[in-house]
């Protein structure tokens, strides 16, 4: 039978080495070493933050959140569910999971939400961004570990860069969605009384989007605590270590103890985002104006990742 | 007097082969051999007219006539493809970024047919919005804000979400914003056309209260052939992007420039269009104290006229009829015997500016309608006949451009 691999064959895997080993890490590592500098920072921060402030004080705040985001019976799910961490001794491991998490929303946001504002003013921007999002969406994360080792070495940060090309793409695409679907005559009225760009944006695009640039934070999230454990593979601490540990070592309760800490960080984290709780007043009037609902992650686990915006 | 607004030779198409098409269209083509041949659309083709300042300019047209597109070009929400609009010696259509915003900051405001109020803002500052982009600070906002509400009499909800108010009021909110930043000019895009039949009444009449203070020049774009007759001191009809006729209420229905029109004007209220001034005729009075009854009755005999007013002085007095007068005579009046014992003096009246649909009862009931002024002066008189004739558009076959030249050359049978 004849098939296309008689007449000739590629070496394609040896020129994507010959390009990342023979040109990019030889040329570009110093530059990819500084440009983790910035996340390496925050991270260092939040990490000594996080797990300077007392317990009992981190609890009590996240319990504050989750009463005025989510409700009572949510912010004692909070306590409770601390409680239960800090007894089974991850306090620790998950205080930095948290660090971890939190960085890599922060720079999401830094960067995806000005670039769905572009996508969302520009078709062509847009146009080009869309298979950009899709490749870093679908692309197993496994392949793009190894030329991240290379170009930043091992280590949180590194892990926290993995992280950010997995959750960044839901902050893109939402951010773009919710300004697009900003009701066109509003846009034409405010125009019409001659605001600027900027004006616009500020008075009408971004609070009108809110909500579902909310949604997109959320999915950012619930992507980011997901790469938690794969993180752990090139050096990442926290709770995906005590996994990856466990599955090393075939130590199921050990394993067992990381997962229901992070299921329990991450139920937590969700419900504090997700904003949902029925509101009277300002939310209701964008609530109105919205087209419709864009969160679909129920529960604590990312959900169905095929969510097309725009 | 200088027009506030002056538009000429506008034209846009949409598309991208608009100056293939712009050509075609020059030519005369129709519209859709532009579109099959060039792949563009026609919105707007040479449409002129000055609007002068305090006016109400209607423009009227059906859905897809280009009514839209046109007042669009007006504040340069759409850039036209040829052609200027001019507002105070500036063009709109050539202005740069800049120039536009400012001149949309401080001449030119708009109010939406969907209101456009902004869903996350109370109506306060949903109203101060041109003011806020100004950069005015916010107290001062404030103050004008609930000055404007207050005079939409909307005050007491400047702290409520538009999702509270009820269509009408919002589209007070929709206007009072408008008028906040005290623009020249106000665009209205079909404002009232998505209210209800009842609070778009109100509205109208609302509208024509405020502006009689206001005297802003209000470009209102309509559908409704009703409301633009009911607003506009002048009115302009689109059809398939161009303006068909230009002119009065009065003109449009009595001389509709082609059968496009004629068909739109065919089944309007011609009551509220027309008033007592327009079919009013020159009147015949008599002098109370020094007309005697045989004098009045060989003057009705000349003239044919069938019932005479009587004036005492300045000031209308009464009315005789032929048949009153005959009767008294029979009655054995002497040849000095004056007038007044028949007179009726319970006579219809009208101002020059009611409206014929409030004449219909006074039509039917025998006499003359006396046209006074606020000092009893008669002005003129109405005939019942003037005012079925005009209802049912037979006088529109005689009519000429001018109504008042025709009414005024009709002499009283």
């Amino acid at each position: 039978m004849l098939s296309p691999a008689d007449l000739a064959t590629l070496p394609f895997d040896d020129w994507i080495n010959a390009f990342v080993r023979g040109w990019l890490v030889p040329n570009f590592r110093p530059w990819f070493r500084a440009a983790q500098v910035p996340i390496s920072a925050v991270l260092f921060w939040l990490d000594s933050f996080f797990r300077m402030v007392p317990m009992l004080v981190t609890t009590a705040a996240f319990a504050a959140m989750a009463w005025k985001f989510a409700g009572r019976g949510m912010a004692i799910f909070t306590v409770l569910g601390f409680a239960f961490i800090d007894m089974i001794g991850l306090w620790n491991e998950t205080m930095t999971s948290l660090a971890m998490v939190v960085t890599s929303v922060l720079f999401c946001a830094v960067i995806g939400i000005p670039a769905g504002i572009l996508a969302a003013g520009s078709d062509r921007f847009w146009r080009i961004m869309r298979p950009v999002l899709d490749i870093m969406q679908t692309i197993p994360s496994f392949v793009y570990l190894v030329p991240i080792v290379m170009l930043f070495g091992v280590g949180t940060a590194p892990g926290i860069i993995a992280t950010i090309v997995f959750a960044l793409p839901p902050m893109v695409r939402l951010t773009n969605l919710g300004i697009r679907n900003v009701r066109s005559d509003l846009i034409e009225a405010a125009e019409a009384f001659g605001s600027t760009r900027w004006q616009m944006l500020r008075d009408l695009q971004l609070p009108l989007a809110m909500r579902t640039i909310m949604a997109g934070l959320n999915q950012t999230l619930m992507l980011a605590l997901s790469m938690v454990v794969i993180a752990a593979l090139i050096g990442g601490g926290g709770l995906g270590l005590v996994v990856n540990t466990g599955l090393g070592r075939l130590d199921v309760g050990g394993a067992t103890a990381g997962g229901v800490g992070m299921v329990i960080l991450a139920i937590v984290l969700d419900r504090i985002t997700r904003g949902d709780l029925p509101k009277a007043g300002l939310w209701h009037g964008i609530a109105r104006q919205d087209a419709g609902r864009f969160l679909s992650v129920a529960g604590a686990v990312p959900g169905p990742r095929s969510q097309k915006a725009g | 007097m200088q027009p506030k607004l002056s538009v000429q030779n506008l034209y846009k198409i949409f598309g991208d082969n608009a100056d293939a098409a712009l050509e075609m269209v020059r030519r005369g083509e129709s519209k859709s051999a532009i579109l099959s041949r060039t792949g563009a659309t026609v919105g707007v083709q040479d449409a002129g007219f000055d609007i002068h300042e305090g006016e109400i300019f209607v423009v009227m047209g059906l859905s897809g006539s280009g009514k839209s597109t046109l007042v669009r070009m007006l504040n340069g929400l759409i850039t036209p493809t040829s052609g200027q609009v001019m507002i105070d010696g500036e063009d709109i259509a050539r202005a740069d970024t800049a120039t536009l915003r400012r001149i949309r900051r401080e001449k030119i405001a708009m109010v939406f047919q969907h209101f456009a109020l902004f869903p996350h803002w109370t109506i306060a500052e949903n109203v101060a919005y041109g003011l806020k982009v100004r950069g005015m600070t916010a107290g001062a906002r404030r103050a004008r804000a609930l000055e404007v509400l207050a005079q939409v009499g909307l005050e007491p909800w400047a702290d409520s979400l538009p999702a509270d108010l009820s269509g009408g009021m919002q589209q007070r909110v929709g206007l009072a914003r408008g008028l906040a930043a005290d623009p020249d000019i106000l665009l209205m895009d079909e404002p009232f056309g998505a209210l209800d039949p009842l609070i778009r009444r109100d509205m109208q009449t609302e509208l024509l209260a405020l502006q009689k203070t206001l005297k802003k020049t209000i470009v209102f774009i309509t559908h409704d052939l009703n409301e633009a007759l009911l607003l506009g001191n002048r009115i302009a009809i689109m059809k398939d992007g161009r303006i068909v006729q230009t002119g009065s209420a009065q003109t449009i229905v009595t001389a509709p420039a082609d059968d496009y029109v004629a068909a739109f004007v065919a089944d309007i209220d011609r009551g509220r269009v027309f008033t007592a001034g327009d079919v009013a005729s020159e009147p015949t009075t008599i002098q109370l104290r020094s007309t005697s009854v045989r004098e009045a009755l060989r003057m009705m005999e000349q003239s044919g006229d069938r019932a005479l007013y009587v004036l005492d002085g300045e000031r209308v007095a009464g009315v005789v009829t032929y048949r009153d007068l005959a009767a008294s005579e029979l009655d054995g009046a002497t040849p000095d015997t004056t007038i007044g014992k028949s007179m009726i003096t319970d006579f219809p009246t009208a101002n020059d500016d009611t409206q014929l649909h409030e004449l219909y009862g006074p039509a039917g009931g025998g006499p003359p309608i006396a046209v006074t002024d606020g000092a009893d002066r008669l002005l003129a008189v109405v005939e019942p006949h003037d005012v079925l004739t005009h209802l049912a558009g037979d006088a529109g076959e005689a009519a000429a451009d001018d109504i008042a030249q025709e009414t005024a050359d009709a002499q009283p049978r």
